[in-house]
């Protein structure tokens, strides 16, 4: 399958097809194949976003517009041109033990920093460690089955691309690894995987960007991100999406986080036409926590449904989910904040906070928290609110000699300044920026 | 608003170096003159001119005024969550024309002189108390160096420390030559910061003017002693 392969039907060669050019072994094989079938037997989402003008049979469901090349110099103009504007190979320079960049199927370039290689951590492309590791198969979709949902199971049937971690015992990679995801081609399906295994006592922290040019055809991303986390292991996973306004954004993302383990998630949604994303974590052992600090950015037009599920299953576990959302002309932020805390797990602690900021009358938002605590020694707590930007504010702000644009972006910022600021330097300027651009475009 | 008329008959001149003192009951439409003169977009100007160094203000954006020295410290400033003070001010001073290392050699000055120590790394007006909002309210003052400063109640709920510290900062901005305009319903800081020239509005219309044994007379015998 080389040069531009994108075949639109979704059958049972394909994916033979599929796993013969990527030389996978038997096991995965099989998981393709079951995957379809449990696929065809799930009904869409019952919720959420209107997904009926997302087209099955008009996605190219692979395609490898670009060869992997070892250089950035390698590769084609257009594309090279575009990580230089993301300012990849700077950031790949200054600021990361690892960099993985994949354009719509494969990844295309990979690079990882020989003290980290030295630290015997593993930083490869999926499809690599499905070939190298048999292994790999007691985690692939063990934390998130095909059953689990209709886009779970897709996933698993056409999955291409994306990055295995590894992170041995007590290793701590004081640096952040990073993969960057490009979209190119007009209505393609992006299904890359993304598999942490943290093993105790290590930690690692994990970038993603993601974007795409604008096509008239919706495309759709439906990525997997599953994180294992072990006894005391610490894993931060950081995502910024800016994709393109007909991309259908529709992940899922789940941890494991065994006894005092730490998983925190952080997450900028700048982009796409409709947003489904609800990381989360299950708490396995005692102790365990997790953060989830999500920042969206509803603008014209888009439907960003997101939230955070945190299932307490272990005595003494907490969680703290917050969320901060701008909506914009008319764009709709919903946001879903799931506690459950099962009978075993005394003496946890839960948090959900989500305020959301509407710039205009249009603008629309909702807060769905379902907290569910099966045992009384537990701390719950939930807060929500919503508001416009005061007209007191802006005056005064005004009033020392801002204009009306700079007033109101110096609002919304420091609204979502508790979130920007756990987003690294090189994406959060990037997302101020944007932030900037809209309003100017919005106060004219 | 409600559309009706708060203002009518006001007539006053604030000049270059002078303290100036604009007192009268609680609702006497003190804070509307102020609000009105910074622009406030709840006010509208229905009638009369206003003018800086002979430039009709009333038609400029709020920040147009403020860019050409129009001040006013707010009765109520708003908390702005997640704006540190000194970003805030970073930013503001600039637009009045002041570079970056004008900046960062006024800001300790002032936070020093003002004893605001404290409030470095705060977020604007956030969690301030009464007295706390006043004084950062008086920094911004300080730093912006405007022409024209309409003070809002600078005193109310200040402790006797504090009221020296705006008092003597108040002093200073008249002597480099800004005109001031201080709007109280209550003699106290005027002793503190005795002003050349006293307005007495009432019912939004100016129904006394004097020096400042106007303010004395006011303290003794309330302003029962100057309404007809």
């Amino acid at each position: 399958m080389t040069g531009r392969v994108t075949p639109r039907a979704l059958t049972r060669e394909f994916l033979e097809q599929l796993s013969g050019e990527k030389s996978e072994p038997a096991w995965m094989r099989a998981h393709r194949q079951r995957c379809l079938a449990v696929f065809e037997g799930l009904r869409m989402p019952r919720f959420g976003p209107d997904l009926s003008s997302l087209d099955f049979a008009d996605l190219a469901y692979y395609a490898r517009p670009v060869e992997p090349v070892k250089r950035w110099e390698d590769l084609p103009d257009e594309i090279r041109g575009t990580f230089q504007a993301l300012r990849l190979p700077e950031a790949e320079q200054r600021a990361l033990a690892g960099l993985g960049a994949q354009v719509d199927s494969e990844v295309v370039y990979r690079s990882m920093l020989d003290e980290v290689r030295a630290q015997e951590v593993i930083f490869t492309s999926m499809d690599t460690a499905v070939r190298e590791h048999p292994w790999v198969q007691d985690y692939f979709m063990k934390a998130i089955p095909p059953e689990d949902n209709k886009f779970a199971a897709l996933h698993g049937a056409v999955w291409s691309g994306g990055t295995f971690i590894w992170i041995p015992a007590g290793v701590e990679v004081t640096v952040p690894l990073q993969a960057y995801y490009r979209m190119q081609t007009e209505a393609v399906g992006q299904f890359e995987h993304t598999l942490i295994v943290a093993e105790p006592g290590s930690s690692v922290h994990y970038i993603e960007g993601c974007s795409a040019p604008r096509h008239s055809r919706a495309a759709l991303h439906s990525g997997m991100v599953e994180i294992f986390a072990k006894e005391g292991a610490k894993v931060r996973f950081t995502t910024v999406q800016n994709w393109s306004k007909n991309v259908y954004n529709l992940n899922n993302k789940r941890a494991l986080a065994h006894a005092g383990a730490a998983v925190d998630w952080v997450s900028g949604s700048l982009g796409s036409k409709v947003t489904m994303l609800y990381p989360t974590t299950v708490l396995l052992g005692p102790g365990a926590r997790t953060e989830n600090l999500a920042f969206t950015f509803a603008q014209e037009g888009m439907w960003l449904d997101s939230g955070a599920r945190a299932l307490h299953r272990a005595p003494e576990t907490t969680s703290r989910l917050i969320s901060r959302s701008v909506v914009q002309g008319s764009g709709k932020s919903v946001f879903r904040g799931t506690v459950h805390v099962s009978p075993l797990a005394k003496g946890s602690k839960a948090h959900v906070e989500c305020s959301t900021l509407l710039l205009t009358p249009d603008a629309k938002t909702e807060t769905i928290p379902i907290l569910n605590a099966e045992t009384d020694d537990v701390e719950l707590g939930h807060e929500a609110t919503v508001g416009r930007v005061s007209q007191d504010q802006l005056f005064y702000l005004m009033s020392r000699g801002l204009s009306q644009a700079q007033a109101m972006s110096l609002i919304v910022n420091g609204f979502v300044s508790p979130i920007l600021k756990e987003i690294p330097l090189e994406y959060s300027i990037e997302l101020r920026g944007l932030l900037e651009m809209s309003f100017e475009k919005a106060i004219g | 608003m409600s559309g009706k008329p708060i203002l009518q008959g006001v007539d006053l001149a604030l000049e270059p170096g002078r303290i100036h003192a604009l007192m009268g009951p609680n609702g006497s439409g003190k804070s509307t003159l102020a609000l009105s003169l910074a622009g406030q977009p709840g006010f509208a100007v229905t009638r009369g001119r206003a003018s800086l160094d002979g430039e009709d203000i009333l038609a400029l954006a709020p920040h147009e005024r403020a860019r050409r020295g129009m001040f006013l410290a707010f009765q109520y400033p708003p908390e702005i969550e997640g704006v540190a003070l000194k970003e805030f001010l970073r930013l503001a001073c600039g637009e009045r024309g002041q570079g970056f290392c004008e900046f960062h050699k006024s800001y300790p000055q002032a936070i020093n002189q003002l004893r605001m120590e404290a409030f470095d790394g705060r977020e604007l007006n956030v969690g301030f108390s009464g007295g706390e909002k006043k004084r950062a309210e008086l920094l911004q003052l300080y730093l912006l160096r405007p022409k024209v400063a309409l003070l809002d109640e600078p005193d109310s709920g200040v402790d006797v420390d504090a009221l020296r510290l705006i008092a003597s900062a108040i002093r200073d901005l008249a002597l480099g030559g800004a005109a001031v305009l201080i709007i109280t319903h209550y003699p106290r800081i005027l002793e503190h910061v005795p002003p050349s020239d006293v307005f007495v509005l009432d019912e939004g219309r100016i129904v006394e003017r004097g020096g400042p044994e106007l303010a004395d007379r006011i303290g003794e015998d309330g302003f029962e002693a100057v309404r007809r």
